[in-house]
This record gives structure tokens, sequence and C-alpha cells, in this order.
């Protein structure tokens, strides 16, 4: 709770920065501000409290989400040096509505009631289609807003209409009670048609959140127009979230009809995982790739929703984790090549091994992560939710994602082969040292996370 | 000194760290001290080692506590023997990559450290996990080594080698989390509780498939070998050294450790068919030397051929050929590195490799043409030689399996001869030509790698008992495992 209440006062003071027109101020503030919010947020930890008549619980689980989302926030701020320098008139209102949008990610992890669940998603989303638009002058970012804004507030309709089914069928809103109604009350709440409507009504609006195929579609044009900064918080915080949701939606509420949801589910997850791993090759932009590997993360996070057993919460926590720290690093070094060199393909990438080393070692380090590749956080999270899944006894699904990875290679090597292994396009970068220091940082948490698992592995 | 396999472990990683930090071409000397530092680390370990105890200079550290996998290294005689093989080819690619001068060489030898640090760590590994593990931090400098300083169509070649290498790599990882999960309790990854599972057969069988597509693109048997005269014809030499030398061992290991006792009944099912895809594979790779122009493809390809007589006495689980497999992986690295160094030293002189542009050299090389032919002699299995050793244990463990094989597994001494001769007499012999011409002999640093690597070809082959000593106590206990 005291991040909520931190990210909220702080999101508020920072609005008053704003008037002041000067830049200089606001990144430097943020970054403060978030680290007190996580550090606040450590206090909460072996500490479950619940709020506004039970529809908020903090507890162990959502302090570790909250922890991951905030710490990828901390990680992005220091790539928008670049805005700050540039006199972006808006700088400050942006980070405010990033903190909010906070707000809504942790609401997304505390939830004990799903109409908190819906106003979270709310709150981060309504901010995200702000942010998506954010670059006004930009055609591809105003398509980019619309687009993110009209196919987002659709999913939130089938979202609230799902909720309003499961409401319809067990008569309450809180997830615990969902269960035993759904669990212990009559025995056919469980089949019964409304309750199975609404499930699947939810599962769609969250999928929607989460990029997962069939309801992907918006992901590859909206990345690709939104500011990189924000593609950067986008693509981790609100999967981050979603998953940390959809995950306690699940098993507090739908353990039992595990039999119902899992077809769907695991049906989705093959295409989830074929669609954004064959699409992402594909791709000549580096941008869109991303998009497409984000949509491929997806689906190896489903794998552990659906293994569902007691190492899934640490496999989802874990793999969001290295997910996110990678993924932040390899929009960050986007960024600073993108804006300097105007081009988002793996062409801007050429050379880059000779020319700044740094950034070619980072990038290269995010993409063994995100590709799977031992010594980095991004291995064992795979592990880790190829074990849960194995325990569960779905080998076959192991195999298609397995294959999949394998295509995954393919994609993220072609950025490395581009770093070192053709001509430079260019001159050296200039990078900021606040971005150099954060790509060190990810670097190092990745190896950390790579070689010492143990410390992050187990801590739910 | 009990800790002596993490010394040898870390040394190289942190010799690589130092070498970063270096510029210019100091970087080779230190690489090369470096890997000195770690033989004679090696040859500490060899005169310790007492050959009847099972695992010695263990390190055991818990590593994912609640996933009870561990940070066990060790060795045996087969560590030991591969271990030393590794630190004892470090130093001399190290030291034949001198008269070259690659850009950055602060990276190109910290990455050859690196991989040392991934090799030897499989080598010891006594954790599926921990061998997984240190199997892809091998690859990774490799690829980096032959993706940036190799040939012209380097980047669409080391990139198959890398993604055909990672694909087998990923099944080896299920089988791996799959056998994980079997083990009674709170699971472990070690290697003594994979060696007791009771799997049933069907389990094995596939289980089976998965390890082997792994151990068998490395090695590489046939049909899973596309990617290796590629790989080796397009990296530069130090790099097709490391792979031939030394990773193509880690196949042939991880067969021995880490397949054949952990699923014996799914070996069962398919030896069969192993053994005749290796016969075919020693066939047709010799076949295909035998047509080569390209110097660095006929030896690439004569490295299939003699990868396949390995396997297939690996694969035939008789003392013999067990034993024969172990010691030929020796004499196979000495060998093939040794060559691959002699055409490195051709092409620098010529620029270039095609048999028919050279010629006559000979006349003017007494040294070069002397080691040229004792190493080509090891290669074709001359009495006396390291390759006669090996090969003659592999070729009757393989005639105990089944006569028939054994006889045509043993075409591979006369292909053998026939290629290798066939070279040496188009490059070494006729007439001179304005290419050869000019060739100068060996220089000192020449010899210096040369003279080590002859010595081996001559100490295995009139003293084999020195190494086969080492690890035959520990090639009779997995043999227990795998008929028990």
């Amino acid at each position: 709770m005291n991040s909520i209440i931190l990210l909220t006062t702080f999101g508020i003071l920072n609005l008053f920065v704003g008037f002041r027109k000067s830049n200089k101020l606001v990144l430097p503030l943020v970054f403060l501000f978030l680290v007190v919010v996580l550090l606040a947020n450590f206090y909460d930890w072996n500490n479950t409290q619940t709020y506004f008549e039970q529809m908020l619980t903090v507890d162990n689980f959502a302090v570790a989400f909250t922890a991951v989302v905030v710490l990828t926030t901390i990680l992005v701020v220091p790539f928008a040096k670049r805005y700050a320098d540039e006199q972006n008139e808006s700088l400050a209102e942006f980070f405010s509505i990033l903190l909010f949008s906070l707000v809504g990610a942790i609401m997304m992890v505390a939830y004990e009631n799903l109409i908190m669940l819906f106003v979270g998603i709310e709150i981060l989303s309504i901010s995200m289609y702000v942010l998506a638009g954010s670059d006004k002058k930009n055609l591809k970012s105003n398509e980019a807003g619309l687009k993110y804004f009209l196919m987002g507030s659709f999913a939130s309709g089938i979202l609230l209409f799902g909720i309003v089914l499961i409401y319809g069928a067990t008569g309450t809103f809180a997830i615990a009670e969902i269960n035993s109604v759904a669990t212990t009350g009559s025995a056919d709440a469980l089949t019964s048609p409304l309750l199975a409507m609404g499930l699947l009504f939810t599962l769609i609006g969250i999928s929607f959140k989460l990029s997962a195929a069939p309801f992907h579609f918006w992901t590859p044009d909206v990345y690709e127009g939104t500011p990189t900064l924000f593609t950067a918080f986008m693509s981790t915080v609100v999967k981050t979230a979603g998953f940390g949701g959809f995950y306690k939606l699940m098993s507090v509420s739908f353990a039992g009809a595990y039999d119902i949801w899992f077809p769907t589910l695991v049906a989705m997850t093959v295409i989830t995982l074929a669609i954004g791993n064959i699409g992402a090759v594909a791709q000549n932009s580096f941008k869109r790739m991303m998009a497409y590997s984000s949509i491929s993360h997806a689906g190896y996070l489903m794998i552990a929703l659906l293994s569902f057993n007691d190492r899934s919460e640490n496999a989802i926590f874990f793999y969001s984790l290295a997910y996110s720290v990678a993924t932040v690093a390899a929009f960050g070094i986007l960024k600073i090549v993108s804006d300097q060199r105007d081009d988002i393909s793996y062409n801007a990438f050429n050379g880059l091994g000779r020319t700044n080393p740094l950034l070619a070692a980072v990038m290269t380090i995010s993409m063994c992560s995100l590709a799977g590749i031992p010594l980095t956080g991004g291995f064992f999270g795979k592990l880790f939710i190829f074990s849960a899944a194995l325990e569960q006894n779905i080998l076959w699904l192991i195999i298609v994602a397995i294959i999949m990875s394998m295509v995954g290679i393919y994609y993220y090597f072609r950025v490395v082969i581009a770093m070192y292994m053709r001509e430079p396009s260019g001159d050296r970068l200039k990078v900021d040292s606040s971005a150099s220091f954060a790509l060190i940082f990810i670097a190092v948490l990745t190896l950390i996370l790579g070689i010492f698992p143990g410390l992050f592995s187990d801590i739910l | 000194m009990s800790n002596l396999t993490l010394y040898l472990l870390l040394w190289p990683t942190i010799a690589g760290i130092l070498i970063l930090f270096l510029k210019g071409q100091s970087a080779k000397r230190t690489a090369f001290g470096a890997a000195l530092i770690e033989f004679f680390m090696a040859i500490l370990a060899m005169i310790q080692y007492e050959p009847n105890a099972y695992r010695q200079f263990t390190f055991d550290h818990t590593w994912i506590e609640n996933f009870g996998i561990n940070f066990s290294i060790g060795m045996d005689g087969i560590s030991l023997l591969l271990v030393f093989l590794t630190t004892f080819l470090v130093p001399l690619i190290i030291l034949s990559s001198f008269p070259h001068s690659y850009k950055n060489p602060n990276v190109f030898y910290a990455l050859i450290l690196f991989m040392q640090t991934g090799l030897i760590g499989v080598f010891t590994s006594f954790d599926a996990f921990l061998f997984y593990f240190f199997w892809e931090v091998a690859l990774i400098p490799i690829y980096f080594i032959a993706g940036i300083w190799g040939g012209e169509r380097r980047i669409l070649i080391t990139f198959k080698f890398f993604l055909y290498t990672i694909i087998g790599s990923l099944f080896m990882l299920v089988g791996f989390v799959y056998l994980y999960f079997q083990t009674p309790g709170t699971h472990t990854s070690d290697i003594n509780a994979f060696y007791q599972l009771n799997l049933s057969a069907t389990d094995q069988s596939w289980i089976f498939w998965f390890l082997f597509i792994a151990f068998a693109i490395k090695m590489p048997v046939f049909p899973f070998h596309t990617w290796q005269p590629d790989t080796y014809t397009e990296s530069p030499t130090q790099a097709t050294m490391l792979l031939s030398g030394i990773m193509l061992k880690m196949g042939i290991y991880g067969v021995i450790r880490w397949l054949l006792p952990v699923v014996p009944k799914g070996v069962s099912q398919w030896d069969t068919l192993v053994v005749v895809l290796a016969i075919i594979g020693i066939v047709y790779g010799a076949i295909i030397a035998i047509r080569q122009s390209d110097l660095k493809r006929l030896v690439a390809f004569s490295s299939i051929s003699h990868v396949g007589l390995i396997a297939a006495g690996i694969f035939t689980l008789t003392e013999h050929g067990m034993q024969g497999g172990i010691i030929q992986m020796l004499s196979h690295g000495i060998n093939v590195v040794g060559l691959f160094f002699i055409i490195d030293i051709i092409y620098r002189r010529t620029h270039t490799r095609e048999i028919a542009n050279l010629g006559g050299i000979t006349q003017t090389t007494p040294a070069l043409s002397i080691f040229f032919l004792i190493l080509l002699l090891g290669t074709v299995a001359l009495p006396l030689t390291n390759g006669f050793v090996g090969e003659f244990l592999l070729l009757s463990g393989v005639y105990q399996y089944n006569n028939w094989m054994g006889a045509i597994a043993g075409l591979t001494i006369i292909l053998g001869a026939v290629y290798m001769l066939r070279m040496f007499q188009g490059v070494m012999f006729g007439e001179q030509n304005n290419v050869t011409a000019t060739f100068h002999d060996l220089t000192r640093l020449e010899k210096a790698v040369l003279i080590p690597l002859v010595i081996m070809v001559f100490w295995i082959g009139l003293h084999p008992n020195t190494f086969m000593s080492l690890t035959e106590p520990t090639v009779g206990h997995l043999l227990g495992i795998i008929n028990r």
C-alpha cells in the first residue's frame, strides 16, 4: 500500500515541477521517487495487509511483482535524457502519467476483487493510450495512440462484460468467494454456461492486454508507432502486471475450473508462440521484431500459467524479471541508436561492436537472455517454466516451445550479427553517462540472474 | 590443492577478463602464459591422480538450492584425460596464432580462454544442469571467434553451426529436465542420481534420442554433419583447431558420460542403428575426402571419418571399444590440430589451399616435410604412432560387435591412406611452381608448436599405458553401470 500512496503523491508533486518549464529536474526527481517507492515497497514484505473492505491485499506476491514493475520503470528513466535535453514541453506530464500508471499495475497484482482488477487495468491502459500517442507531430505515433485506444477500450468492454457474467453466476466480485461458490457451492456452478462465458470473456480481455494471440493484432503497429521509451515500458510493465493479475485470478478463483480453461488457454498458447516467433522472423525492423518477440514471450509465460503447480508462481516471477530487464536494455539501446542513425531496422546496428563496444555487449547479453542462452537470466526463466510444465506432464507443449525458441535464436542473433560481423554504418554514437550506467546495471543483473538464479528463484 | 578442478575452471576466466583490458599485441603473449599455467595445473592433477579411486579433486557447492542443483565438479580418469588434452592443446593453438595479427587481439584471445573454461567445465561437471551450462558456455565464444575473424562466407556459415548446435542442446535440456523429475524425493540433477534411475524402456528410448541428437551434432555423426565442413573451412585456423581438436570431443564425452550409463535400455534399442550410421560416416567421410581439392575441407571430411570410427567403437559397449574411443580422442585431437596448423603454414606462405596449385614443397623444406609426414602417418594409424593404438582397439571392438561391420569399418585404414597420401603427394612432391618456389622452411616458433605435438604422437604410440592406465578403472566402472 505504501507504494500506491507514494506513487500517487509523487505523481502529483511531479506535475508541479512541470510548471517550472525547465526539464532539468524532472528525470532526477522521478528517478528518486521511484527508488523511494522501491524501497518503501519492501517494507510490506512478509507483512500481509488488506485494504478497502478486503478489495486489495498487499502480500509477498504483490510486493514481488511491484518490485519488478518499479525496477523496470527505474531502468527506463535514464534513457529519457534526450527528451529532457530537447526541452520536450510535456516531459513532466509524461512522467507523471508513468507514475500513475504504475498504481494501476500494482492494483493488478494486489486485487482481491474483480472491480479492483478492472480499475487497475483501466488506470494502466488509459495511461498507455496517452503515452502511445505522445509524439504528437509523428503520424505513426498518432496512429498508434488511436489504434491502441480503440482496440483497448473494446477489450476493456469485453473484460467488463466477462466480470459481470461471473458476478451473475456467483453473486460476488471477490475472487476468493468466487472460488468457494464455484467449487463448493452448487455442484453445477462450475459447468454453468454463465460462468464459462464470463471466464472466456475475462480471458479475452486480459489476453488483449498481454498481447496474446489471437488478440495480438494491435501489437506490432502500436509498438512501432509509440515512442521507443514508452514501448519499453509497455512491453515490460504491462505484461508483468498482466501476468501477475492473470495468475492470481486463475489460481485463486478458477483453480477448480482448470479442466475447463485448460483447452482454451493451451490452444492460445500454441498460436501465441507460433505467431510471435514466426512473425518476428519476417520483420526487417528491429522494433517490430521486438513487438513480435513480446508476443512470443507472452506465450512462454502462458506455459507457466498452464502448468499451474507450485512452481508456476516463481517461474512467472523469475521470467518476468529476466524478460523485463533484457527488454528494457534492448529498447534503450534501440532508442540511442535510432535517435542518432534515424533507422529502426537491423542495419542501424551494423558495426556497433566496433564503434560502441558497451552498447553492443549489453545488447548481446540481452539478446542471449531473450533467446534463453545460459549465463543469462532468460535461460533460467525458460528452464523454470519448462520444469513447471514437465512436472505437469505437458511434454508436447514444451517441444513446441523449444522449436519456437530455436526460431527465436534466429531473429535475436540477427542483431548480434549486425553488431559484430558487419561494417559500421556510421560514427561512434554518443551515449550519456546515465544511460551507460543503466546499461551496465542491466548487464550485471542479467548475468547475476543467469549465474546465481537461486537468489531470486524461490522467494514467493 | 584438493580444489584443483575449481582452479582449472576459474583461471582461464580470470585471465581472459584481464586480457580484455590489454591493448595491442601483448594480449597474445599474456594469453599464452595463462594457458601454460593452466597446462601445468593439469599436469599437477595428473601426477596427484589416483587411478583406482573414482572421482577426485571434487568441489561441491549448492547452486540453486530449492531445485537440488549443485555446482559439483571433479575429475575421474576420462575427465582428467580430456582436461589434459584441452590444456595441452590450447597453449599450442595460441602459439600457432602468433604469426597472424588479428584485429582486436585482446577480445580474440580472451574468447579462446573463455572457451577453455567452458570446455573444462563440460569435462568436469557431475551435475546435469551444470554440464548443460558449460556446454553452452563453450559454444558462445567459438561462435564469435568464427563469426568475427572468419572468412568471407562466415556470417551465414557460423550462424548455421550455431543454430544446429543450439537445437541439439535444447533437446538435451528437455531430456535432462525430464530425467531430473524422475529422480526420487526432492529432485536432483546429480549424475549418480541419474545413473540410479530405473526408467521404462519406452522412456529411455525417446530420452536416448533427445540426448543423442545433441551429442551427434557436436561430433558430428552422419547425417548430422552438414554444418561441419563449411564451418571448419570458413573459420580462422585457430577456431578450426579448437572445434576439431577439442570441441568435438565434447560430443563423444557426452555419450560416454551422460548417454550410455543414464539410458542403457535406450542404448540397447538403438545401438545397431547408431553403429551403422557411424560406419556410413566412416566410409562417406573418407570417400568425400578423397575428392576434395581444398586442404582444409579434406581434413574436415577426414575428421568425419575418424569420428565415425570413435562413435562406432563406443557404441559397441565393449571395453576395447570404449578404451579405444577414449585414447583415440586424445590422438585425433593431437593429429588434427597438427594437420590444420601445417595447412595454415602452407596457406600463409602461398595464399592457397588448393592442392592443384601446390607441389614440390619438400625440395626446400626438410623440417616441414618430416613433421607433416609424422602427423600424417599418425592420422593413418601407422603402428608405433598414436593413431594406431586407438584405431586398433576401436576396430577390434567393432569386430567383436559384428564381424561384417568390423570389416567395413576397417576400410577406414585403406581409404585414410588414400586421401592422406594423395594430399601429401599433391602438396609436397612433384614440380615446384611459382607459388611454391619461394617456400621457406619452418621458423622456430612453428617448430615450437609442432615439436610437442610430434612428441605426443610417439609417446602415445610407444607407451599408450601412460594414458590408458588412467582411464581403465573409470571405463570399467562406467561399463559396470551400463551393463547392470
